[in-house]
C-alpha cells in the first residue's frame, strides 16, 4: 500500500508516522489514558457550568428530578395507586436510570459537535468527549441518590438490603449508556438529522419503558416484546434493589449484563473505526 | 520559564524531524454532503454515491530539519493549513506518509476551547488539558502563564468578562508555557498591542534557541523572510517554489502582486 520509504533519520524513533497510526479499538484506549487529565477536566467544566448563572448551582442536579417526580406523582398517582403502593420512590428510582441515559447520550452527541471544531485544529483522542459527557452525567446520577434518599426517609418506604446491589446496576447502565453513546454521536457526526430525530426516538422509547406506569400495566401478549428493550432491563436492575427490596434473579440479571457488555464493545468498536473520519466531517 | 529545564541547541543540519512523502490529501465537496437517512438510503440504491474528491494536496515532498524555522506561504485555499493539519496528526494523509521524529504542540486558535463562564484560573487548565498536558504539567508553569498574559488582577474572573485582547493573551501564554520541540503556528502571531507582540517575539526567538522547531504559515511575508530559515510556496496543493526565503518569497510576490 505504502511506498518504500528511506527514512532519513532512521536512528530514533518516530514519535508520529502516519504509516503504522492505525486508529484501532485497542489504541483509543491508549489514547484516552494518555488523556485521561483531559477527561476529569471535561467533566468538571460541565457540572461547573451547567448551573454556574443559576442562585442554586448544583442543587439543581436533585431539584430537576424531585421536581419532575412531584408533578408525575400528582398527576398519576392515583391511576396507579393500587398497584403501586409508594408511587414517589417507584417514579423516581425509574426517572433516574432514564435521565441518566438521555442526558448522558444527547451530551455525548453534543461534545462530539463541539469537540469537532477543536478536533479540526489539534489532535485529541475523539472519545475523550463521549466519555466525559457519560463521566458528567454519572455524576449527575450519584448526586441525584440524595433526592432519592430524602423521598424514601419522607414516604416512610424501607431501606433494604438489597440496595448494596446499586453499585453493579449503576455499573451495568453506564456501560450501555456509554456504548449507545458513542454509537448514537458518531452516527449523528455523518448524518447531522440523526440529532433531531434523537429527540423524537427518546421520547417514545421513554413511553415504551415502564418508569411511569407499573409492568403489571402492560398486556401479557406484548411482555415478549418490552423484553427486547435494553431500557427495560436496565431500569429493572436499579429499581429491584430500591423499591422491591430484592436482587434480580439470573433470569433478570443476565439480559442487563449482555446488553451492557455487547452495546459498549459495538458502541466503542464502531466509534472508533470512524475516528479517522471525525476530522473532515465534523 | 527556562530555568531546569535546558534544551541542548542544535545547529540546525540535516537532521530532519519532519518528513512528507509523496503526501496527498482529498476532501470531499461540501455539496456532496448527505444529511439524511432518506437521501443516503435513495443515493446507495440507485448507486449514485458519487465520490467528487477535492485534492487539496498532491504529491508533497517535504522535510523539515530540527531546529528550523519553516514559513508556508500561498494564497488562501493552497492546503497551507491542511499540509500543518496533516503534520500535527488532525488529519491522515489520504496517500503518502508523514513521519515526525518529536513531540508536536500546535497553537490553538486563540483561546478556542475556552468556556465563558469559567475563570481565567479554571479555563488555563482546561486549555492545557485538551492540549495533551497533565496536571502537574501545568501547575508548573501556572504562575508564568499568568504574569507572562498580565492578568494578574483577573485571573479569578469569568472569562466572559475579558476583553478581546486579553482573552488572546491568556490563550497565546497556555500554548506557550512549556518548550515545545515542534510549534505549529497557522497565522496567529498577531496578538494584543504592541507591547505584547514584542513579548511574543521575544518567547518565539527563546524558543528557536532552544531547538524549537518552527513551521509557521503567514501572509505577512516580511516577518517570514526575516524569521524563516526555509520557505515553500504552496500553491494549488503543490510546492511551486521551496528555498531561502527571499527566492520563495519574490517568486510568489512576482505571480500575485
Amino acid at each position: 500500500m505504502h511506498k518504500k520509504v528511506t527514512l532519513l533519520a532512521s536512528n530514533s524513533k518516530p514519535v508520529y508516522d502516519s504509516a503504522n497510526n492505525r486508529v484501532s479499538a485497542i489504541s483509543e484506549l491508549k489514547e484516552l489514558g494518555k488523556y485521561r487529565y483531559l477527561l476529569g477536566q471535561l467533566i468538571r467544566r460541565d457540572i461547573l457550568t451547567r448551573y454556574k448563572r443559576s442562585a442554586l448551582g448544583v442543587a439543581w442536579t436533585m431539584l430537576n428530578p424531585l421536581g419532575t417526580m412531584l408533578i408525575l406523582t400528582f398527576v398519576f398517582s392515583n391511576f396507579f395507586k393500587s398497584a403501586l403502593p409508594n408511587y414517589p420512590v417507584y417514579i423516581l428510582s425509574g426517572l433516574l436510570v432514564w435521565n441518566f441515559f438521555s442526558q448522558g447520550t444527547n451530551a455525548a452527541i453534543s461534545g462530539l459537535v463541539w469537540g469537532g471544531t477543536l478536533l479540526k485544529r489539534i489532535y485529541i483522542p475523539s472519545s475523550v468527549f463521549g466519555v466525559s459527557a457519560i463521566g458528567t452525567a454519572l455524576v449527575n446520577l450519584v448526586l441525584s441518590l440524595v433526592p432519592l434518599v430524602i423521598v424514601i426517609l419522607v414516604t416512610g418506604a424501607p431501606f433494604f438490603a438489597s440496595m448494596a446491589f446499586l453499585p453493579v446496576s449503576i455499573l451495568l447502565i453506564t456501560a450501555f449508556t456509554l456504548g449507545f453513546g458513542l454509537f448514537i454521536s458518531s452516527l449523528a457526526v455523518f448524518f447531522p438529522d440523526v440529532a433531531e430525530m434523537y429527540q423524537v426516538l427518546l421520547t417514545a422509547w421513554m413511553y415504551l419503558t415502564p418508569i411511569i406506569y407499573p409492568e403489571s400495566l402492560i398486556p401479557e401478549k406484548w411482555l415478549p416484546l418490552y423484553k427486547i428493550n435494553p431500557m427495560y432491563w436496565m431500569v429493572k436492575m436499579f429499581r429491584l434493589p430500591i423499591f422491591e427490596g430484592r436482587l434480580p434473579t439470573w433470569q433478570e440479571f443476565l439480559p442487563a449484563l449482555a446488553w451492557a457488555i455487547g452495546m459498549l464493545v459495538i458502541g466503542w468498536v464502531y466509534f472508533t473505526s470512524k475516528t479517522e473520519e471525525y476530522a473532515y466531517r465534523v | 520559564m527556562f530555568e531546569g529545564k535546558e534544551v541542548d541547541y542544535q545547529p540546525p543540519v540535516a537532521q530532519p524531524i519532519i518528513q512528507l512523502t509523496d503526501v496527498s490529501v482529498s476532501y470531499r465537496l461540501p455539496s456532496e454532503r448527505i444529511g439524511t437517512f432518506k437521501e443516503y438510503a435513495i443515493r446507495k440504491l440507485q448507486r449514485k454515491i458519487k465520490i467528487n474528491k477535492f485534492w487539496a494536496l498532491t504529491d508533497i515532498n517535504l522535510h523539515v530539519n530540527r531546529g528550523e524555522v519553516f514559513g508556508l506561504i500561498g494564497n488562501n485555499g493552497a492546503g497551507k493549513s491542511t499540509m500543518l493539519k496533516v503534520i500535527s496528526k488532525v488529519l491522515k494523509p489520504t496517500k503518502g506518509r508523514v513521519v515526525v521524529y518529536g513531540k508536536i504542540a500546535p497553537l490553538l486558535e486563540l483561546g478556542a476551547g475556552f468556556h465563558p463562564e469559567l475563570s481565567g484560573r479554571e479555563n488555563v487548565f482546561l486549555n492545557g488539558a485538551l492540549l495533551g498536558y497533565s496536571r502537574s504539567e501545568m501547575e508548573s508553569v501556572f504562575d508564568e502563564i499568568v504574569e507572562f498574559s498580565e492578568l494578574e488582577q483577573f485571573i479569578n474572573a469569568p472569562v466572559r468578562t475579558y476583553s478581546s485582547g486579553m482573552f488572546a493573551r491568556l490563550g497565546f501564554a497556555v500554548a506557550t508555557a512549556h518548550v515545545p520541540e515542534i510549534l505549529i503556528l497557522d497565522e496567529i502571531l498577531s496578538v494584543g498591542d504592541e507591547a505584547f507582540q514584542r513579548k511574543c517575539n521575544l518567547r518565539m526567538k527563546n524558543f528557536q534557541q532552544s531547538g524549537t522547531t518552527v513551521l509557521m504559515v503567514s501572509h505577512a511575508l516580511d516577518m517570514l523572510e526575516k524569521m524563516c530559515n526555509r520557505v515553500a510556496w504552496i500553491d494549488k496543493g503543490t510546492i511551486r517554489k521551496m528555498g531561502e526565503p527571499h527566492e520563495a518569497i519574490s517568486a510568489y510576490r512576482e505571480v500575485n502582486l
